[in-house]
C-alpha cells in the first residue's frame, strides 16, 4: 500500500505526530471537587480552585493519577514513579490562573506503543513518547455577540491526559487507524469516554512532508480537530497545500493552524506574538508526585483484556482474519456483544465468521439505519444466536433471515415465535419443492426450450421464478439440485 | 547574568503590564541586583548534591476522587463586570 501523493514534480511522503487530549474519566476535576459532569448551567460547577481566586490551593485527585497510570500500562508504556507539575504560562479569558497546571520535563508516563491494523491484514506500530497530566481551560463561545465571547468555566480544571506520538504517522488513513486504536484502548480501560462529540477527545495535527528518504520537512500544527472525518480532511489538504508551496520553489512557515470544518481549508490562527513562551516552571503549589511501585503493581494486575488481546483470541479461537478481529475488537461494545452471541450457544462456536458478518453488516446497518448503540442493540445477543443458528441448521434461507432480522429488530421478538407465527421455516420437502417446479417449468415452456438449446442462463430465471412462489422459503441447494435434475430429464 | 530594557520589555508584555521607559529602567536596576544576589549561590559546588524540591520531606497530599455539587454560578460570576445568562462576557478574543 502506497501513502505517497503526488505532485506535479515528484511523490510526496506526508510526517504526522498527533497530540491526542483525552478527558480523564472521573468524578471531579484534577485539583479540585467540583464535577465534570457534561452540559450542565454554564459556570455551576467551578470552585474558588478552579476560578484562581487568591490563596486558593490545588489538591490533586488520587484517582485521575491512577487512570493515567492504567493508560499508560495500556499503552504499553514506562510508567515513572517520579514526575512533576509544571505551570505552562499564558493569557487567555478561559484559563482564569494565567498558567496551566500540566507536566514538562517529568511527564507521569513515558515511552510506549500501540499498533495499527491494516484492511489487508498487516500492522504497524506507532511510537508513543509521552502522557502527561494536566488541566483543561474552560470553554469560550465566540459566535454568538459580534464584540463579546462569552465563558464557561465548568471544563476549567478538569483533568486531561495528553498523549504525544512520535512522528510515525504516514497517511490521513494511519492518522485515523491511531486515533480509533487509541480511543479503543481508553474506552477498554474506561479511563475516557471516548466521547468526540463532547470533546472527551481531541487532536492536534503536526505534519510535514518530505521526498522519502529526506530529511523531515518543517511541520505545521493544526489545532484541537475533535472528529476522525475532520482530521483526515485536514491532513489531507495541508498536505496538498505544503506540496504545492514546496514544488513552487517556496519554504514552509512553521505555523499554527485551524481547521474552518466548512471551507474544509487549514488556515494560521491569529499570530498571537510570544504565545510560544510559555515559561515552565514547576509549579510552587505542588510538591513531585511520587508513586509507590506497589500503587503500580495493583493497576497492572487491574488492567483488563485490551482490543490486542482479544483480536489475538479472536484469531486463534475463531479463526478470524486479523482485519476481522480488529473490526470486532476496535469498539469494547461490538466485542462484548459478539462474545454474548458465541458464548450463548457451543454450536455457534464453528460459526464464528458467520456471527462476525452478521454483526458487522446486517445488524450494524440497521443500528446506523436508527442511531443506535450496538448496548442497546433491540436484538438481544441470545436472540441473533438463535436466528444465526436457525439458518445454520436450514431452517430458515439466508434471504429470510434478513428480513427476520428487520422483523425482530422492530418486535424485539424471539426469532423461533416469529417463524412459526409466520410461516417462514424453510422447505426442505422435495415432493413440494418439486410441484413448484413443475408449474415453474410449465408456465415457462419457452425458456425451458431456449434454456435446453443452450441458454445455460435461464437457470437462474427458474430459480428466481420458483423462489418467488416458494415465498423465499424453498431450501435453495434442494431447488436448485431438482431443477437441474427436471430440465436434463427433458433434454 | 544581566538583563536589558529588552528583555524587561518583553516580560512585561508576556504578563500584560504595561511600563513608561522610567519604570522600565527602575526595574532593570532592582531586577539585576536581584540576579546577582541569587548568583551568589553559584559560588557553591552542588555537583553532587539532588536537586530539593520542598524542604519539608512531606509527599504531595492527594483526595479522594469525590464531587461536591456546588452550583457556583452566582457566586462565581458576583465579581465579574460583565456576564450574561450565566457567562461570563469579555471583549472579543478573535477576529
Amino acid at each position: 500500500m502506497s501513502n505517497l501523493i503526488k505532485g506535479n514534480k515528484y511523490e510526496w511522503e506526508t510526517v504526522i505526530g498527533l497530540e491526542i487530549h483525552a478527558q480523564v474519566k472521573s468524578n471531579s476535576k484534577l485539583f479540585s471537587n467540583s464535577s465534570t459532569a457534561f452540559g450542565s448551567k454554564p459556570n455551576s460547577q467551578v470552585s474558588l480552585v478552579d476560578a484562581a481566586m487568591p490563596g486558593m490551593l490545588p489538591v490533586i485527585n488520587s484517582y485521575c493519577v491512577e487512570q493515567a497510570i492504567k493508560t499508560g500500562i495500556g499503552l504499553k508504556a514506562k510508567i515513572n514513579n517520579y514526575s512533576v507539575f509544571d505551570r505552562k504560562n499564558y493569557f487567555y479569558a478561559d484559563l482564569p490562573q494565567g498558567y496551566q497546571i500540566s507536566q514538562y520535563k517529568y511527564p507521569i508516563v513515558g515511552e510506549g506503543k500501540v499498533s495499527i491494523d491494516f484492511k489487508d491484514g498487516s500492522s504497524k506500530d506507532i511510537r508513543i513518547v509521552r502522557l502527561h497530566l494536566e488541566q483543561d481551560a474552560g470553554k469560550s463561545l465566540h459566535d454568538q455577540n459580534p464584540t463579546k465571547t462569552y465563558v464557561d468555566l465548568n471544563r476549567s480544571g478538569v483533568a486531561l491526559m495528553e498523549i504525544v506520538s512520535e512522528p510515525d504517522i504516514r497517511s490521513a488513513d494511519e492518522a485515523g487507524l491511531y486515533i480509533n486504536k487509541i480511543r479503543s484502548i481508553l474506552m477498554y480501560l474506561d479511563t475516557c469516554d471516548g466521547n468526540m462529540q463532547e470533546g472527551s477527545l481531541r487532536a492536534d495535527v503536526n505534519i510535514s512532508v518530505r521526498i522519502p528518504g529526506e530529511q523531515f520537512g518543517t511541520r505545521c500544527e493544526i489545532k484541537n480537530l475533535n472528529s476522525i472525518k475532520f482530521i483526515k480532511q485536514a491532513i489531507n489538504y495541508e498536505a496538498k497545500r505544503q506540496i504545492e508551496i514546496l514544488e513552487e520553489g517556496g519554504t514552509i512557515q512553521q505555523n499554527t493552524l485551524l481547521f474552518n470544518t466548512n471551507s474544509g481549508k487549514t488556515k494560521p490562527m491569529r499570530s498571537k506574538e510570544e504565545a510560544h513562551d510559555y515559561r515552565y516552571f514547576p509549579d510552587p503549589d505542588l510538591l513531585p508526585l511520587e508513586i509507590d511501585q506497589k500503587i503500580i503493581d495493583k493497576l497492572v494486575n487491574s488492567i483488563p483484556e485490551l482490543p490486542d488481546e482479544r483480536k489475538r483470541k479472536y484469531a486463534e479461537d475463531y479463526n478470524l482474519s486479523n482485519y476481522d478481529a480488529s473490526v470486532l475488537t476496535a469498539d469494547k461494545y461490538v466485542s462484548d456483544y459478539f462474545d454474548s452471541v458465541i458464548n450463548s450457544d457451543n454450536a455457534l462456536i464453528d460459526s464464528a465468521k458467520i456471527v462476525a458478518n452478521w454483526i458487522t453488516t446486517e445488524l450494524f446497518s440497521l443500528l446506523k439505519e436508527k442511531n443506535i448503540e450496538i448496548s442497546n442493540s433491540p436484538i438481544s445477543s441470545e436472540y441473533l444466536g438463535k436466528l444465526i443458528k436457525l439458518i445454520k441448521e436450514d431452517i430458515i434461507s439466508g434471504k429470510i433471515a434478513k428480513d427476520l432480522l428487520i422483523e425482530m429488530f422492530e418486535s424485539k421478538e424471539d426469532p423461533e415465535i416469529i417463524i412459526e407465527k409466520k410461516g417462514l421455516r424453510q422447505v426442505t420437502d422435495t415432493s413440494e419443492i418439486e410441484n413448484i417446479v413443475d408449474e415453474v417449468l410449465n408456465e415457462n415452456q419457452k425458456m425451458v426450450e431456449q434454456y435446453l438449446s443452450g441458454k445455460d442462463k435461464l437457470l437462474g430465471f427458474f430459480i428466481g421464478q420458483s423462489m418467488k412462489k416458494s415465498k423465499g422459503k424453498a431450501n435453495p441447494k434442494i431447488l436448485n439440485d431438482i431443477l437441474k435434475l427436471k430440465l436434463s430429464k427433458k433434454n | 547574568m544581566k538583563l536589558d530594557t529588552n528583555t524587561i520589555n518583553k516580560i512585561a508584555k508576556l504578563a500584560r503590564i504595561s511600563l513608561s521607559e522610567k519604570e522600565a529602567n527602575d526595574l532593570l536596576k532592582d531586577m539585576n541586583s536581584i540576579l546577582d544576589w541569587v548568583e551568589q549561590l553559584n559560588e557553591v559546588n552542588t555537583d553532587s548534591v539532588e536537586p530539593l524540591a520542598n524542604i519539608s520531606s512531606s509527599t504531595l497530599p492527594q483526595r479522594k476522587d469525590e464531587a461536591k455539587d456546588i452550583n457556583s454560578s452566582d457566586e462565581i460570576l458576583k465579581n465579574s463586570p460583565d456576564k450574561l445568562e450565566g457567562y461570563f462576557a469579555v471583549p472579543k478574543v478573535v477576529e
